[in-house]
Order: C-alpha cells, then structure tokens, then sequence
C-alpha cells in the first residue's frame, strides 16, 4: 500500500471529562474511499473537526503528505489540500449557487491586490466554479439564490463549494443527509467518479450507499476505533454486529 | 415568457436608477450656482458627512464589523491637517491630504492588528474602548491643543509649482473639490466591492467560518478592510477640517462614531447610495428639528425608532418595497 496521504496518531480531543476522540490513529490514501460509521456520539464528526482545523486537538498529531499539520488553522489546512463538507448546510445563503462556488474557487487564487478588477472576468476561477457545479449536478443551478434551492440541492452545493477548491483530500460529513433517492444515487455515483483522484473520509449513516463506495470502514465507539478493514471484514465482524449494525444486519 | 417579462421590468427599473441619479447629480453638480452660500456650505459638510458614512459602510455594511470607533479615524486624519499646517503659511494640499489619509491609514492598521480578532459585541466594545483612548489623548494633552484643538490660520493651498487650479479659500471650489472627493469613493467602493477582494469581505459578512473553511485567511481580509475604511475615514477628517479651519477632540468622540452608524441604518447597510443618503437625511432631519425645538434629539431620536421598525433595510430599500407593492414584485434586486 502506497504511503498514507492524510495520517493521524494518538490523536485525542477531549471535552471537560469526555473523550470525544480517544488515541485514533486513522490514515487516508489517494484513490481510496474511507468510510467512518458508529452511533451518535461516537465522534465521528469531531475527527472531522480535528482532521480539518475547526477543531485543536488535545493531544496527538496529524501529518499530510510527510508534513506535520498539528497546529495548521482551518483556512491554512484548507489551503494546502485538505476540503470538507458540513452536516449541516453551511453555504452562503443569499449569494447565487455559482457565487457560492466562484468564492471557493478564488481561494485557490487569491488575488487580493487586484481590487481594481472585476472578480467575474477572472476566466479560470469562473470556469472551476462552473465545472464544480456541473459535477455536484447542479450546472442548471447556478444563477439561482443559494436559500432558494431546495434542501437537496443545498447539500449538492456543499458538495461543489468543496470541489470548487480543488482539494486533495475530502472529508464529507454526512453528504447523503436528507437527499432524495434520486439525489442520493447521483451522489454515490459522484463519489465512485471522485475516488480514484482523492483520498476521502466519508461519515455516512445510510448503509447500502456506504458498502456501495467504500473501500475501507472503520467503526468508532466512544472516540475509540472498535473495528477496522474492508468492507467484507466489517460485515462479518461480530463486535460490529453487536455494537452497532445489529444481528439483523447483512 | 415569464423571465422575458422579468428581464424587460428589470431593465425598466435600471433606466429609471440611472434616471433618478442623473438628477441628483445634476442638482448636486448645480447646487452652488443658486448663490446660497450658507447651503452651499452646509451641502459641502453633508457630502464630507457622506464620504465618512460610505467608509463606515465598507466595514458595517460589508464586512460585518460593526465599529463603534470609528471617528477615531476621521479625526486622525483632521488632526493631521492640524499638526502639520504651519502658523504663518498655507499648507499645501497635495501634501497634506495624502500624509492625512497615510496617517489614519496606519492608526487603523495599528488598532486593526488588535481589534479583528474580536467577534459580535466585543469587537464594538473594543473598537469604541480604542477610540476612547485617542479622545483623551488629543484631549488631555498638550500636543493637539488639548480640549480647544487647534485653529488654522489659512486654508491649504492647491497649489503645484506656483500654480493654483482652485482657491480652498472659496466656499464654491471646496464644495466641487469635496463633490469629486466623494464620488471618487463612491467609485472606488463600487470598483472595491465587485474585485474578488470585496466579494470576500461579503462572504465574511455573510458566513465567516465557512470563508475559514475554503481557505481564506479571514482576519487578513478584516484587516485590509478596516485599514481602508480607516484611510478613507481619515480623508473625511481631512475634508472637515480643511472647511472648516479648526479641529478639536470632539472630531474623535464616541458621538460622532454613533452619528455615523446613525446614517447608516437611515439609509440601509450595505447599500453605497444608502450611504450617501444617510448623511443627507441624517443632516436635513437635524436641521429641520433644530428650527422647530431645541430638544431636537429627542424627535431625531424618536424618528430612528420609527424608522428602523417601520423600514428596516433602511431609505435605500424605499425604492424596492415600492415596486414589491405596485408590481406585485417578490424577487430581491
């Protein structure tokens, strides 16, 4: 197995008395899709937090591409490679879809002294923000007010904001959370299409899309990992069953 | 069909946009010809009152930042003009004014580097605890000429190698010089607003720790914002005391900060032409309820209540809520 893009160790993140996140060691490769599921609480999206900057860890570190990003604020770890996505909509409400991506695009270039220019006749940032669009299924969408767009839509546009930027690594909160079937089979099939050129954490609670896309699963309890491998290994895993999937399960 | 209809009322109310500005640029263009030199004179420090309005709203209207000091700034760049205009000798306005808009520029890079940091109402009760802290100094010290201020003995002077274009001196020339001053802001706001740099600003104005997630570093953004609303603050002070001759510490106090902000929710946040009619309401009403009491505040007052529970997004969303009720318009802009 290649080298791990995105690698963390012994990385703790407590609240008051709670552990949330528990001496993880947990590590993200280009090309593969690593899924994280457990029960509410098991801190799932606190390593998101801790893996994107939004939250300090307590203790441990996290190293991308060979580099210690430990301290790195969100906006730094943004701009080396590291996008995600939010549970919840988290957008810019009453700018345009496109608007909404032409941002995340100019943030791969910033141009901050060119104030005299007009943001729109910045051909490539405008071009990744179409393409971004397109690729969360809402070419059509653009000109359309971001608080306009119907709930699956806005979970479509926080997909494209985070492909607007380009990253290396995507880690996608929940994407499938409250899409219709049909949104949802386009998601999956967008996150097939978005496999093989990133490394990507995907927290998800519907079942079938994971086994569906993940090349590897790792189940967290109480902040600790309880099991870890492929798919197969995760569906067969009694403890899995017992602790979390039930015996009814696959 | 529909969006044929849409685009053909759009344009219709662009027409008359550019309509209504053409005539109050022609009024304002031919104000000083009626021979009134005291409205003159009084549109000149309305239009000053405008610029300041118009830097405030960068930051309140734009930014998201709401200060509480920012007449820190506008009077840094009138006490600059004081400080450096000699005793027997015009000072020279093509050096004074940048050395003016430098000055507040860099006080607000100064107090910026602090401030950003702070969110919600810590960031209003800093900016307001800074601009206390440069009252007092030009108040209770001797440099500034403590709470008198200072009196100039001469206008600045426009000239370049012997050559004046126009007299400072004449209330006519500061007014047009003041008119060009504030549509020169106007248009560098607006120019400002449309670059990817003020698409940013609104984007911190409209959801911050999304902008930290795509990868911008806010409080630079921030920063630059309140250092360009600070220079531009800082050449309102400048335009003031160059009309009027005199500065004094109450150029700084946490009144004029409040006046200021007062504009802007007469004329709408976030609105550059909601600036600029800001000040002029703002001044009309004080002149109004002075001629007919003198507890004009209270009724000043009195009608900003009235105003910010009755039309909230201000004087300039008039025009919008006009057409919402006659065409039966719901789509904003």
């Amino acid at each position: 197995m290649s080298d791990a893009i995105l690698a963390t160790q012994g990385l703790c993140r407590r609240f008051g008395g709670l552990m949330a996140t528990n001496n993880l060691a947990i590590a993200l490769h280009r090309g593969r899709l690593h899924a994280v599921l457990g029960p509410n609480g098991a801190g799932k999206t606190t390593l998101i937090n801790l893996l994107s900057g939004d939250l300090r860890a307590s203790s441990g570190s996290i190293r991308y591409k060979g580099e210690d990003i430990t301290h790195y604020s969100a906006d730094r770890r943004s701009r080396v490679g590291i996008g995600r996505s939010y549970q919840k909509t988290n957008i810019f409400p009453a700018f345009t879809a496109f608007e909404n991506c032409r941002l995340a695009a100019q943030s791969r270039m910033p141009r901050a002294l060119h104030i005299f220019a007009n943001a729109l006749d910045d051909g490539p940032v405008c071009e990744a923000a179409r393409q971004a669009l397109d690729a969360a299924g809402l070419g059509a969408c653009g000109d359309r007010v971001a608080s306009t767009l119907s709930h699956g839509e806005q979970r479509q546009l926080e997909i494209a904001m985070v492909l607007a930027t380009a990253p290396d690594v995507l880690l996608l909160d929940e994407p499938l959370a409250g899409m219709g079937a049909e949104e949802a089979a386009r998601m999956v099939e967008l996150l097939k299409k978005l496999t093989p050129g990133h490394a990507i954490l995907l927290v998800e609670h519907d079942m079938d899309a994971v086994f569906e896309v993940a090349n590897v699963i790792t189940v967290m309890v109480n902040g600790q990992v309880l099991e870890s491998g492929e798919p197969a290994r995760i569906r067969a895993s009694v403890a899995v069953r017992q602790a979390y999937l039930g015996d009814a399960a696959p | 069909m529909r969006s044929g209809v849409a685009l053909v009322a759009k344009g219709q109310a662009l027409t008359r946009k550019k309509i209504v500005l053409l005539v109050v640029l022609v009024v304002l263009a031919l104000f000083p010809l009626a021979g009134a030199t005291f409205y003159t004179e009084l549109v000149t420090k309305v239009m000053i009152l405008a610029i300041f309005a118009l830097s405030l709203d960068l930051l309140v209207g734009y930014t998201g930042l709401v200060s509480f000091g920012h007449a820190a700034f506008f009077g840094v760049g009138a006490y600059t003009l004081g400080l450096l205009a000699p005793k027997y000798d015009p000072a020279n306005l093509w050096l004074t004014l940048p050395a003016a808009m430098l000055v507040a520029g860099l006080a607000a890079l100064a107090v910026g580097v602090f401030v950003v940091r702070a969110k919600g109402i810590y960031f209003i009760m800093v900016t307001l605890a800074f601009a206390q802290m440069f009252y007092f100094v030009f108040h209770d010290t001797k440099f500034g000429g403590g709470s008198d201020g200072i009196s100039m003995n001469f206008k600045p002077t426009a000239s370049i190698a012997g050559f004046a274009p126009f007299d400072l001196s004449n209330a006519t020339h500061v007014y047009y010089f003041v008119l060009a001053a504030m549509l020169a802001v106007f248009a560098f706001l607006r120019t400002l607003l449309g670059s990817a740099f003020g698409r940013a600003l609104q984007g911190i104005r409209s959801n911050e720790h999304r902008m930290r997630s795509l990868g911008f570093p806010v409080d630079r953004y921030k920063l630059a914002s309140f250092t360009i609303a600070g220079t531009l603050a800082g050449l309102a002070g400048y335009l003031s005391a160059m009309q009027f001759g005199f500065v004094n510490p109450e150029m700084l106090s946490w009144h004029q900060s409040g006046n200021v902000l007062l504009m802007l929710i007469l004329g709408g946040l976030g609105s550059l032409y909601g600036a600029v009619a800001g000040a002029f309401a703002f001044a009309a009403l004080e002149e109004l309820y002075q001629s007919v009491t003198t507890h004009w505040q209270l009724l000043l007052g009195a009608t900003i209540i009235a105003l910010v529970i009755f039309l909230p997004g201000g004087l300039a969303s008039v025009t919008r809520r006009f057409q919402r009720t006659l065409i039966g318009k719901t789509d904003d802009e």
